[in-house]
């Protein structure tokens, strides 16, 4: 709460900043602001941060580091007889102290020390709050004096705040990139931790998955099979079985949408379709789970055809229709922003309306075209939770998609819900298909930029 | 107005001195009428230059004649036109068929975002003129030796066509629209995107182009107009308000509006 109050504060005199800075940037230029060197806004800029950035730095290394530090400094005071204890036992003290600390109900045999040390923690949190708010404070208002007081008609502020924006850019594209770098290093990490137990060519080419390890010794049927290939056969039958329905039906509707509906027309059909994309997957899973099916099932008895109640046919189906949008609004998009002259150029050669959209629209769209299908893909080789509910969990290798057959990313779901050792081949296999599967994607990608830059007909 | 038709076909179309005629011809953009009661004679192999200030409807009226304007939504024509005696309007006739006959070139050069040489096929193609690839090769290269393109190209066929300067871009799309052979072609300040150098070889071509293809041009520029037209039409606030010879209309005008845009007074 009080936390709350500080940072309100802090805003409030950034924004005072702000003003101050402005307004004695025009009384400095005597009145005629074309003599500043910079704009009076950014000047009102500089001030403001030079006021808030050191003083919300402080509070975020506070907030980040307090805890521990206390701690720290709660452990060194505790009696010896509780340091004797064990690590485990130790924690737990440490914890129900917090706990006193803070006011919650505690249960176990609570000591006099432990009372004692409560109170000093508590005492010492606010103690140390409130000497972080006062100098935190100082600070701001020590930066908006500086601030301030260095305005001057020759101070380059415009510069400098923007050398501060771009830093705060490169700031957030960093996290962004180590973050995914991070994540590509811990999934080489735990699938090399894998393949330590499986060979790689066993995981690579072989037939079968059977996840389940004997826990205890001697259980029957326990040795486990870590063969992808069932998986991976499973993630492209359902994709493609997908992308079967998405790309023609989006592009169609694109085509549609962007080169013969009226502009009344679009504007209700567009939002409609993309509502599509707004559907929650669960939703989606029922609906083929429950409605689509058992429509294939009893549509291949009528047939006398063998159709498990769970096909890769149902769920591909449905995953299929979630990616419509995607496909058909990008397309649309792209479409759309290929000029008319273009269009004009080729009506004026006497084109049907139809050649000049295969002939010069849609070749001048190809990239963004490519583009929403790549992104229907991903999104289908990603599906989880329809194939869960729609085809099963069976792992068959199948190309026959009237057959019940699982997907990657399933077997991933199934590998680590409920209770798991982290160090078991079962486990660690889910971090080697998360692996192959982000292999699988980025070629893709990669194949797809390839063929996008070869045949793109670059308009100006 | 079916009266004005009939009596236009009373010589015949095919060798009358008229390629092109307008009777009558409004145009309505939505409620806001841009073009009024047109009458226009377009002579066969002539240059006839539309001129006039910004807004008065010329690109309008050039956009009827190979029906442009069914592309804009809310755009309508009423009145007659007809080439060689036929009216295009005519529900009989493809207006696919009619482009091919007049064809047309645009303010801004807008080659297709595909190679040269495809840029000067796609035509024939589509109309099936050159079906093997010895008789497109043929028509690529004629087409572009015509519109005076073919020395700077013809080792670069195969890049694309966005790729060429602007001048060259417009020259580009003038072999394109002769590729399919039209019989009119209609010009949209083809040169307004151009140097002097680049526009004087597109007025040169212009005159060369006379000889086998009726030509109209619209054009900002009084000397222009001057020097490539035998016909020029001055347009003002969608009326057509005087049209005669060149020669005639530029040193002795009839309508005192057309003085005052010629002399500069207004425009
Ligand atoms: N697509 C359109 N929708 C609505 N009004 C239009 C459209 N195109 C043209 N107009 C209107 O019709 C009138 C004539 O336009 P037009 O383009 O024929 O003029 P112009 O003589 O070619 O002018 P400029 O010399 O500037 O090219 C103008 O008032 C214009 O605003
Ligand atoms: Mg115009």
């Amino acid at each position: 709460m009080s936390l709350l109050i500080l940072a309100a504060t802090l805003l409030l005199l950034t924004l005072a900043g702000y003003y101050m800075g402005r307004g004695r940037s025009v009384a400095v230029s005597g009145g005629s602001t074309h003599r500043l060197h910079s704009r009076p806004q950014y000047y009102g800029v500089y001030v403001a941060l030079w006021c808030g950035m050191p003083s919300f730095l402080l509070l975020a290394l506070w907030l980040a580091l307090e805890p521990q530090i206390v701690e720290m400094i709660l452990v060194s005071n505790l009696p010896s007889n509780i340091l004797e204890l064990s690590e485990d036992q130790k924690a737990l003290v440490i914890n129900q102290i917090t706990h006193l600390a803070l006011g919650g109900i505690v249960g176990g045999n609570i000591t006099p020390e432990m009372e004692a040390a409560a109170r000093d923690y508590a005492a010492m949190r606010q103690t140390g709050f409130a000497a972080m708010a006062v100098l935190v404070l100082c600070i701001a208002i020590a930066g908006l004096a500086l601030g301030r007081k260095r305005i001057a008609t020759t101070l380059r502020a415009r510069n400098q705040v923007e050398t501060v924006v771009s830093a705060v850019m490169i700031v957030a594209s960093t996290i962004a990139i180590a973050t995914t770098v991070g994540i590509v290093l811990s999934l080489l990490f735990e699938a090399s931790r894998f393949f330590t137990k499986v060979p790689v060519t066993d995981f690579l080419f072989g037939l079968q998955w059977s996840p389940q390890t004997a826990l205890r010794e001697g259980q029957v049927g326990g040795s486990g099979a870590f063969g992808m290939l069932p998986l991976f056969a499973g993630t492209l039958l359902i994709t493609f079985i997908a992308m079967c329905v998405a790309v023609p039906v989006g592009l169609y509707s694109a085509i549609y949408m962007s080169e013969y509906a009226g502009p009344r027309m679009r504007a209700v059909a567009k939002p409609i379709l993309e509502v599509l994309a707004g559907i929650p997957t669960v939703v989606y899973g029922f609906f083929a789970a429950l409605t689509v099916a058992p429509f294939f099932r009893n549509t291949g008895q009528a047939l006398s055809l063998d159709v498990s109640s769970e096909s890769a046919l149902a769920a591909g189906m449905v995953i299929g229709i979630m990616s419509i949008p995607f496909v058909s609004s990008l397309s649309d998009d792209v479409m759309n922003s290929v000029p008319q002259t273009l269009r004009d150029g080729a009506y004026a050669l006497g084109a049907t309306k139809s050649e000049t959209i295969k002939q010069v629209v849609l070749p001048a769209a190809l990239p963004g075209i490519v583009g929403s299908v790549l992104l229907a893909v991903s999104r289908a080789i990603g599906e989880t939770m329809i194939v869960v509910m729609a085809a099963g969990l069976a792992a068959n290798l199948t190309a026959n998609p009237l057959e019940a057959v699982t997907t990657v990313t399933v077997q991933i779901v199934t590998l680590l819900v409920g209770d798991q050792e982290f160090d078991s081949a079962k486990t660690l296999s889910a971090f080697a298909l998360g692996l192959m599967l982000f292999v699988v994607t980025l070629t893709l990608n990669v194949i797809a930029l390839r063929v996008v830059r070869k045949y793109r007909e670059k308009y100006d | 107005m079916a009266m004005a038709a009939e009596n236009l076909m009373v010589q015949n179309p095919e060798t009358s001195d008229h390629k092109m005629i307008a009777r009558d011809v409004s145009v309505y953009y939505g409620e806001a009428q841009a073009l009024k009661n047109v009458d226009l004679d377009i002579g066969r192999n002539e240059v006839t230059s539309l001129i006039g200030p910004s807004g008065c409807g010329k690109s309008t009226f050039l956009r009827c004649l190979n029906r442009m304007n069914d592309v804009i939504d809310g755009c309508r024509v009423v009145g007659d036109i007809t080439l060689d005696g036929h009216d295009i309007y005519d529900t009989k006739l493809d207006v696919v068929q009619l482009r091919a006959r007049v064809g047309m070139v645009f303010q801004k050069p807008n080659p297709f975002p595909k190679s040269i040489y495809d840029n000067i096929a796609y035509g024939p193609r589509i109309h099936g003129l050159g079906e093997a690839k010895s008789d497109t090769d043929e028509i690529v290269e004629r087409s572009l030796t015509r519109a005076g393109l073919w020395k700077e190209v013809k080792d670069r066929l195969d890049k694309p066509g966005t790729g060429l300067s602007g001048g060259q871009q417009q020259r580009l799309c003038i072999a394109r629209a002769i590729a399919v052979n039209p019989e009119v072609i209609l010009m949209d300040e083809p040169c307004s995107a151009l140097d002097p150098i680049a526009t004087a070889k597109i007025e040169e071509l212009i005159d060369e182009l006379r000889q086998n293809f009726t030509i109209v041009i619209v054009t900002h520029s009084m000397q222009q107009a001057a020097r490539v037209s035998q016909k020029t039409a001055f347009f003002h606030l969608g009326d057509l308000v005087e049209c005669g010879d060149t020669q005639q209309l530029f040193t002795n005008p009839n309508d005192e509006r057309t003085q005052g845009y010629i002399t500069g007074r207004f425009g």
